[in-house]
């Protein structure tokens, strides 16, 4: 039967497929700290790994003062972004025209600079949530957008058809048939979008904000701290890791059934 | 009178000709089979039976024309169409979910049928866990179950491998003769259309017509021993010729 829960030997599974990943990345930072200790290079211009850790424990109440607002923006600015290209997706699903109108237009807003945009758009809305909220959006909405209507239309013609036969209406179809359809696109467009969605954050504070991880990263930086702007850094693609996984953990509840076909393709599912 | 009676139906998409004159009927409790080349136009019949596509011609159902098409059939598409996020069990449901029985009445009605199907046990599985002839009847305990007046079954055996498929045969017979379901059935496999049918109608490559029509004498419950089996290779291979004796027309099928 399917069960949620991990057992030790997932878990040890999941340590498998992490080693080669956290042993490069364990390298990595040993032939930084060599460097930086040995090559004589100023710690105002490379600081040591140790020495950025030091200072993020020195400075972690400022540093979580800071994610905070970093989170709820990418989160909110996520969340609009999510239901808006929900509602979207279902609008041009139903009604095909509308995808032809709209999509050139998203298709722009997606080559848009985030460099130029920002600046802009904070002076438009001002240092509070709005223009964050905005920019997370921004990034986000149309990668969403897109999986959602390809998933939808990768659903198979024949359940399609044997659903009219049956007698369903459009709506109905896309209730029992398109909208599950899509789960596995909408999950890999979730994966890529919550990584965008940070990035979106940071860049709209490093534009104007009162508080938040990219205004640290830009204060850091004019203070001459590169250890400080590095320790923020690490706060952000930790931020982001755990986004993502969340997103993992929510296509796997969501799609108990992926699952079961694994374990059939490992063998140890019922012969007949 | 009829169950089903197809006169002149006539298809074509854009500039493609696929059904050319089709003329058949059904009566009621009766098993016939559609054998035709891969590309003839038979899942196009289907859809036109379905209401899923258009054609010209007239099409009549126990001697009215043929136009709520919803109400009518149970349809099995080529490929099985479970859907892989429903357990089997809510797979087999859907027809009558669709038709608005609640959920749960509509499980104690599939419920008793699983033995009959081979699938007890199996309630719980998604499709991905079963093996293909399981999946299969699946899908045909899925159609069976909405009680229309009809079955439409497309090449329902035609992925499964060479045994399978005789002993999915096998099965469907004796089901068929338990509930005398009026059944109409697609397949390119000739002794699977004379072991199941009571009368077969051979189609043409496309553009399809439909080029004999053929009772099948033999006796149920079908054993394929002694006499009967004896006769039932004659048809199959005379089948089998009229078939074979069709490939030259596609020489001058310009597509
Ligand atoms: N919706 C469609 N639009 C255009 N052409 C189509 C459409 N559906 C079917 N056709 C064409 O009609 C022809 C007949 O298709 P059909 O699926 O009915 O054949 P078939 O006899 O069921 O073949 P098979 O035995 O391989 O399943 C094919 O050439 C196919 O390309
Ligand atoms: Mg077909």
């Amino acid at each position: 039967m399917v069960s949620s829960s991990f057992n030790p030997r997932q878990l040890a599974g999941f340590f498998a497929q992490a080693a080669p990943a956290v042993i490069s990345i364990g390298l990595a930072l040993v032939a930084w700290e060599l460097y930086a200790n040995y090559s004589g290079i100023k710690p105002t211009v490379l600081p040591a790994p140790s020495r950025v850790l030091e200072q993020a424990l020195v400075n972690r109440d400022a540093l979580l003062d800071n994610a905070i607002p970093t989170i709820r923006a990418t989160l909110i600015g996520f969340a609009c972004s999510l239901s808006a290209a929900f509602a979207l997706s279902m609008l041009v699903d139903f009604f095909q025209p509308l995808r032809r109108a709209l999509f050139p237009v998203f298709i722009v807003s997606q080559t848009l600079p985030l460099v130029a945009i920002a600046p802009l758009v904070v002076l438009w809305f001002g240092f509070g949530l709005t223009p964050k909220i905005m920019l997370v959006a921004l990034v986000t909405f149309f990668p969403m957008l897109v999986a959602l209507v390809q998933g939808y239309e990768a659903t198979e013609v024949e359940i399609g058809q044997m659903l009219r036969a049956m007698g369903a209406g459009r709506w109905r179809v896309f209730i029992l048939a398109r909208l599950p359809s899509a789960l596995p696109y909408f999950f890999a467009g979730l994966r890529i979008s919550i990584t965008y969605a940070v990035v979106g954050a940071i860049f709209a504070e490093y534009a104007g904000a009162a508080k938040g991880l990219g205004i640290y990263m830009l204060n850091a930086k004019n203070n001459f701290r590169p250890d400080l702007v590095l320790a923020a850094v690490g706060v952000s693609a930790a931020l982001t890791l755990v986004l993502f996984g969340l997103t993992v953990l929510l296509q796997r509840l969501a799609m108990p059934w992926e699952r079961a076909a694994g374990r059939q393709a490992a063998g140890k599912g019922p012969q007949a | 009178m009829s169950r089903l009676e197809l006169r002149h139906m006539r298809k074509a998409f854009g500039g493609l000709e696929v059904l050319a004159d089709i003329s058949l009927r059904v009566d009621a409790g009766e098993f016939v089979s559609i054998l035709g080349p891969s590309g003839a136009g038979k899942s196009t019949l289907f859809q036109l039976l379905t209401g899923a596509e258009h054609g010209e011609g007239e099409m009549f159902f126990d001697g009215a024309p043929l136009d709520d098409h919803g109400r009518h059939f149970a349809f099995m598409p080529q490929r099985d169409a479970l859907m892989p996020w429903r357990r089997i069990l809510d797979n087999t449901t859907l027809g009558l979910e669709v038709q608005g029985v609640r959920r749960k009445a509509a499980r104690t009605r599939v419920a008793p049928l699983f033995a009959e199907f081979g699938l007890t046990g199996f309630e719980r599985h998604f499709p991905a866990q079963l093996s293909g002839g399981m999946r299969q009847r699946a899908a045909l305990l899925r159609t069976v179950v909405q009680e229309r007046d009809m079955l439409l079954l497309d090449e329902p055996f035609g992925a499964l491998d060479a045994l399978t498929r005789a002993a999915m045969q096998r099965w469907l017979e004796q089901m068929w003769r338990h509930h005398r379901w009026t059944a109409l059935l697609i397949t390119h496999d000739v002794r699977e259309a004379v072991f199941l049918s009571d009368r077969i109608y051979v189609l043409s490559a496309r553009p399809a017509r439909v080029v004999r029509e053929i009772k099948v004498p033999l006796p149920r419950p079908r054993h394929p021993s002694g006499a009967e089996a004896r006769q039932a290779s004659l048809l199959e291979a005379e089948i089998l010729d009229i078939l074979l004796n069709l490939q030259p027309s596609k020489g001058h099928d310009h597509d």
